[in-house]
């Protein structure tokens, strides 16, 4: 489906997670995270980048991945992204939502 | 993001098979992932996975698990629970899941609470000590459904 993030029509899935990721930029990102309740730091940019990269070399996001990266620590992710921190964050970075339960 | 009228699941995880206690961890470590709170409390043989001792240790089950598809005599023979142990650890990995230590960790700073079943403690003759760090406290029956006293909360017995 289309939806209008931050002045620009996007393609996204009915959950909202965009679905060409040649659409993203910064300004979307921010958006999808306000309509999360989420206002964007640092700290969050880290992490987005550290999921970007992952999801470009294919390999699967999981929480324990997260705890491993290095790039940020577990209760810091849940602090940073409340309510579902890896669906969140892949919305925000504009990438598909991770499939595994785990 | 799609709103669940789960808000809340409590588990009470009474056994210390490999399968059990991993069923219960990916529930609660899900709930978290989900946005729903989760706790988990551990009592008779659940303790065996919250201590510092016998966490890494657990195993699965070779003898009167029909899902197991060999036959219960092969399945009591030595090493049969060990190899299938291995195995079931291995594939497990392969999934990034953690092993029960790092898990507990993963499971303590997601926000889940972890809570001991005080009898069953006074029965094993535990110690506070002898659990592990993250454990939140001992607690009895009444605390731990005072803590499911409202609305969304769902109790689950593994």
């Amino acid at each position: 489906m289309k939806k209008v993030i931050a002045n620009t029509t996007v393609e996204c899935t009915e959950e909202g997670y965009l679905t060409d990721f040649g659409q993203w930029n910064k300004d979307i990102a921010r958006a999808i995270a306000k309509e999360q309740g989420i206002e964007l730091g640092d700290d969050h940019w880290k992490v987005i980048e550290y999921l970007q990269e992952k999801h470009q070399k294919e390999e699967a996001l999981t929480i324990r991945g997260i705890k491993k990266s290095g790039v940020i620590d577990v209760k810091t992710f849940y602090k940073l992204f409340p309510g579902g921190p890896l669906k969140k964050a892949t919305m925000i970075a504009g990438i598909p939502k991770p499939k595994g339960c785990i | 993001m799609e709103k669940t009228k789960v808000k809340k699941m409590l588990f009470i995880l009474s056994k210390a098979t490999l399968e059990n206690v991993y069923a219960a961890f990916i529930m609660a470590n899900g709930a978290r992932m989900e946005g729903i709170e989760a706790e988990i409390f551990f009592t008779f043989f659940g303790l065996e996975a919250i201590q510092k001792k016998k966490l890494e240790s657990l195993h699965t089950a070779t003898v009167g698990n029909p899902a197991m598809h060999m036959p219960t005599m092969l399945g009591g023979l030595p090493g049969m629970e060990a190899l299938a142990t291995k195995m079931m650890k291995d594939r497990m990995e392969k999934l990034d899941i953690p092993p029960v230590g790092e898990f507990l960790e993963l499971l303590s700073d997601s926000g889940v609470k972890l809570w001991a079943c005080l009898l069953a403690v006074d029965m094993f003759k535990l110690k506070r000590e002898d659990l592990i760090d993250e454990l939140d406290d001992i607690i009895n029956v009444g605390s731990f459904y005072a803590r499911a006293n409202e609305d969304g909360c769902h109790l689950l017995f593994i």
